[in-house]
């Protein structure tokens, strides 16, 4: 792995260990607290700050998750080159594409 | 302590076999010692390697008990299950034959590494002067004493899963001479272990830094090496 990716790889770890704990902390409010699915959207809709900090879960995941795939498939698979490289963007593409969708959706 | 130790040795190459032999058991035995007598007494093909029998040349390591050791240095009454050993060539390196196997991957790494003295193009005329409290000969002396016995190649699953992998004792050698000050090869050297086979393979399970049988830590000298290859990368030197 290059330095560069690595050092991505760390980097997108660090968000993701704040924004999966702050994400589950979230879940157990919204389910103690009893809040419908109505409720939770009513919370949602236009609150910038909760569609930047998901925007940016969505973007750790799809940096981070690529590389993690790409060093299990190097290790457990005879798949090199430029192949896997581009197999692994068009799956990075399709993590910000869903989770963007997502986020705009219970945003707008 | 009976009298007699049941040695199963593996005999002949990748798909060879496990022959059995009943080795007169001695006080202060060491594994390197039930192989000789069976070579010596027992059958004279069977073919093995050692040079210095004193833990120094790093010639005679084998998987003892499922476990990479360096035979020389040990002791039967430390290793063997009940009366039983089960000797078997190092893994992740081509069998020769029964117990010797091809090390010239493992030491083409080495180079692959960089894993030698980079004088420059005008190297010093005088002796350097390297005072031993400072950190870089501190850092290098805790990795310099490898033997290059291969146990640590052996004991590394990231080698077993990724042949191209440098594996652990080339990189804590490239680490050792990352700290050396004298050292002008840094940038080629920070290249090469920074490649897709390089330090960032490394899973940190830490089986080279368990079964090395100098005490040397090649998981600390890699994550050493990711530390350096960071700085370099991101315009901090190193």
């Amino acid at each position: 792995m290059t330095a560069l990716l690595f050092a991505a790889q760390r980097l997108s770890a660090m968000v993701l260990a704040l924004a999966v704990a702050v994400h589950l902390a979230t879940i157990l409010y919204a389910s103690h607290a009893g809040l419908t699915a109505g409720a939770i959207l009513a919370r949602t809709h236009g609150n910038v700050a909760f569609a930047t900090f998901y925007g940016l879960f969505v973007v750790a995941v799809a940096v981070h998750a690529p590389i993690g795939l790409l060093n299990i498939l190097r290790e457990w698979t005879p798949w090199r080159g430029r192949t896997l490289d581009f197999a692994l963007v068009l799956f990075a593409l399709m993590l910000l594409l869903l989770g963007f969708r997502a986020v705009v959706a219970v945003y707008a | 302590m009976s009298a007699t130790l049941d040695v199963a040795i593996w005999r002949g190459t990748e798909d060879g076999h496990f022959q059995s032999f009943a080795v007169p058991r001695r006080e202060h035995q060491t594994v390197l010692d039930v192989v000789t007598e069976v070579q010596r007494h027992f059958d004279p093909t069977l073919s093995y390697r050692f040079a210095c029998r004193v833990g120094m040349c790093g010639s005679c390591a084998m998987v003892v008990n499922g476990r990479p050791r360096w035979t020389c240095r040990t002791r039967v009454s430390e290793v063997a299950e009940g009366d039983r050993l089960k000797l078997e060539p190092l893994r992740n390196l081509t069998i020769v034959k029964d117990l010797a196997v091809e090390m010239t991957d493992f030491f083409d790494k080495w180079k692959d590494a960089r894993g030698y003295f980079e004088p420059g193009p005008a190297p010093e005329t005088d002796f350097a002067v390297v005072p031993p409290e400072t950190r870089e000969r501190q850092t290098a002396n805790a990795g310099i004493e490898c033997i290059g016995c291969g146990v640590c190649y052996s004991a590394c699953d990231v080698v077993a899963w990724d042949q191209d992998y440098l594996g652990p004792a080339a990189l804590n050698r490239a680490w050792t001479l990352v700290n050396d000050v004298r050292d002008r090869g840094q940038t080629e050297r920070i290249d090469a272990v920074a490649t897709d086979a390089g330090c960032h393979a490394c899973h940190t399970h830490m089986s080279c830094t368990q079964f090395c049988p100098k005490q040397i830590a090649p998981t600390y000298a890699i994550a050493g090496l990711k530390r350096a290859v960071m700085k370099r990368a991101f315009g901090g030197g190193g």
